[in-house]
């Protein structure tokens, strides 16, 4: 990799007035990331406060019922906050400080990160303001409410579409607005370098753990990792340190929605085509004049029309493959989950979970599978109720 | 050489920026037209784009608006090559970096000589990675922009430009603004310790007062969203508005 590249993905595609910015960040990034001060720092925050390292849990009955691989969960669901999110906030927040900002901004789309960003900013003494499309405010009027109780600005956006993308546009354009105090806190691995790079090595702890917890417990690599994909930072992290190990299988589950033979779906891999969008070259949903489609999936963070340069190159050279889950899949394995092992994980993550249930019970006994349960599901739990015809207020 | 030079010969220039297609591309053409007519130097007109994250709210709904007509790039070429039938006025197109990427680099330049299209801006296209798009350019001009957070990098960008310069007024996305903070003067200078170039200034100008300012101190100045909201405000009949508009700043910077 070189100057934010994989392959041919990545980049730098922003307007003038933030490339200073950036070029900044990747500076900062690039000298703390190998300092030992903030590294101890950021893996005690990891540990005392998000409460890692997450449990790798092995899912016994689960196994039992599919008959195949022996199935293990990686709880991301069970930090602090509930999801994955946290591990890249507190290492973004801690960067900003460093940087001297005083100020941080982010995207979310469910509100899973805009609630960790605002959750890092009360803990760093950081102003927040979190942009979330208006549509997405209706969906998860909870977790404002809940953004707003840890100090943060929630601003409702009303171009475009008003779901993920148009939120993280708004960011983009109030960042280019005021950068000098202000860091933006990206919640995926995606955008313009160093953003790809530096959030998927803040989630890495995800696989730095898991890796070792599977070998303690099984003697050995699991045949597969799977994880659920949008712009892809808990599957980065799920991926990373098993990418060398060519015998593990990388299996990402984007949202089918619909199905991605209707207009309704967000499955960049099956339905994108290359494009240059959101400050880097990457797979996009799009039409056949470049416009930058609408998407759908019952999951609003994987509602995103885009995927990060990284998984790109995995699919485009074959380390990794991505395979689509429809909404039916994806609640029917939420459901299962929570009958079986009696754990609601989030929607998204469910995603995973139902490609799994296709394919485990093909496999044999030495088999061993680990499940990123990338957040836990409370959130979800109106919109299934919802989506099965059941009248429940939050 | 491309004609854009011949913009910044008559004094101060004046340049004017259109959404292509908004309300319809028939209207664009007369807009352009009557711009050229009431002593526009050089006219942009911007290729709608569904995410347009440089842009402000004026020209984000006449994205939109323009989108909902069914414009399409190739509708835009059609339209470029009819206004070239009646006008030598220097035009450059606007546009995201993804509907060129998507039409194809090549076909896309090919397309745009064909039809007069003497430069192109591409607000999501920063000095590093334009190599993969100067490759395939031709002699059409791809315009670079420095904004006031450019500082050091502003010797490589303007040592490396073609056509003109576009400088960045303010923070931010494009739009009226009430006053600009930036210390024009010094960015224009540092510009000009680098290239002979002309600069012109853009992003926030909107009365003659101000225009007047900038073109004491800059080669042209760019006005954008000013225009765009004439023709939110008066739709198919903004034409004659247009044309005082742009008389009345021409005039402020002559």
């Amino acid at each position: 990799m070189n100057n934010g590249r994989f392959g041919e993905f990545g980049g730098q595609y922003i307007p003038e007035t933030l490339m200073n910015e950036i070029h900044n960040l990747e500076q900062a990034y690039e000298f703390y990331k190998n300092d030992p001060t903030f590294n101890a720092q950021m893996d005690q925050l990891l540990r005392e406060y998000a409460g890692r390292p997450s449990l790798l849990y092995r899912a016994e009955k689960l196994t039992k019922m599919w008959g195949g691989a022996r199935i293990y969960l990686k709880r991301e669901d069970l930090n602090h906050t509930g999801s994955h999110k946290i591990n890249n906030v507190l290492g973004q927040a801690l960067l900003a400080k460093r940087m001297g900002k005083t100020r941080i901004i982010a995207e979310t789309g469910a509100g899973q990160h805009g609630v960790a960003a605002a959750t890092a900013a009360a803990l760093l003494d950081l102003e927040c303001e979190i942009f979330m499309g208006r549509e997405d405010t209706r969906r998860q009027a909870l977790n404002v409410y809940r953004m707003e109780l840890l100090g943060a600005k929630v601003n409702a956006v009303t171009s475009g579409t008003e779901t993920l993308k148009d939120a993280v546009n708004e960011t983009m354009r109030e960042w280019v607005s005021r950068a000098a105090d202000t860091h933006y806190v990206l919640g995926s691995v995606m955008g313009p370098h160093p953003f790809p790079t530096m959030v998927r090595d803040f989630q890495a702890v995800i696989s730095r753990e898991a890796r070792t917890q599977i070998l303690a417990l099984e003697g050995k690599l699991p045949t597969a990792v799977m994880a659920c994909v949008g712009g892809g930072s808990n599957a980065m992290g799920m991926f990373y340190h098993f990418i060398p190990d060519q015998n593990v299988r990388l299996i990402g589950c984007e949202a089918a929605g619909r199905g991605i033979h209707t207009p309704q779906n967000a499955a960049t891999i099956a339905n994108g085509e290359i494009g240059v969008f959101h400050g880097m070259k990457s797979y996009f949903c799009q039409d056949s004049e470049g416009q930058i489609a609408p998407v759908y999936s019952i999951s609003a963070g994987l509602d995103y029309p885009g995927i990060g340069p990284e998984h790109a190159h995995l699919y485009k050279t074959g380390r990794a493959q991505y395979v689509p889950v429809t909404d039916d899949e994806a609640v029917a394995a939420f459901e299962l989950l929570a009958r079986t092992e009696g754990i609601i994980c989030a929607v998204e993550s469910a995603h995973a979970v139902a490609y799994a249930q296709k394919i485990v019970p093909g496999m044999s006994g030495d088999d061993s599978v680990i499940l990123c349960l990338s957040g836990r599901g409370d959130k979800d739990v109106a919109a299934i109720a919802r989506y099965r015809g059941v009248d429940i207020h939050e | 050489m491309s004609k854009i030079a011949n913009a910044f010969k008559n004094g101060k220039a004046f340049i004017g920026f259109v959404t292509g297609g908004d309300p319809s591309l028939t209207k664009t053409e007369e807009f352009v037209l009557k711009m050229a007519q009431s002593g526009a130097d050089l006219i942009e007109i911007g290729v709608p784009f569904s995410d347009p994250i440089a842009e402000g709210p004026v020209i984000q709904r006449a994205n939109l608006r323009a989108l909902a007509a069914g414009t399409t790039m190739n509708k835009i070429f059609e339209t470029v090559a009819k206004i070239r039938e009646k006008t030598e006025v220097p035009l450059v197109l606007l546009t995201y970096l993804n509907p060129v990427f998507h039409y194809g680099y090549a076909d896309f330049f090919e397309r745009c000589q064909q039809v007069g299209v003497d430069g192109v801006i591409i607000p999501d296209l920063p000095y590093e990675e334009r190599a993969e798009v100067k490759s395939r350019s031709g002699e059409v001009d791809i315009i670079s922009l420095i904004a006031p957070t450019s500082d050091a990098r502003i010797a490589q960008i303007a040592q490396n430009a073609s056509g003109f310069l576009y400088i960045v007024s303010s923070l931010g996305v494009t739009g009226v603004r009430s006053e600009i903070k930036t210390d024009i003067k010094e960015l224009f200078a540092a510009v000009r310790r680098e290239t002979g170039l002309p600069a012109a200034v853009g992003f926030g100008i909107h009365t003659p007062e101000q225009a007047g300012e900038i073109a004491r101190i800059a080669d042209g100045v760019i006005v954008g969203s000013a225009i765009v909201k004439l023709i939110e405000e008066y739709g198919e009949t903004a034409g004659p508005h247009i044309e005082e508009y742009v008389r009345e700043m021409k005039a402020a910077i002559g």
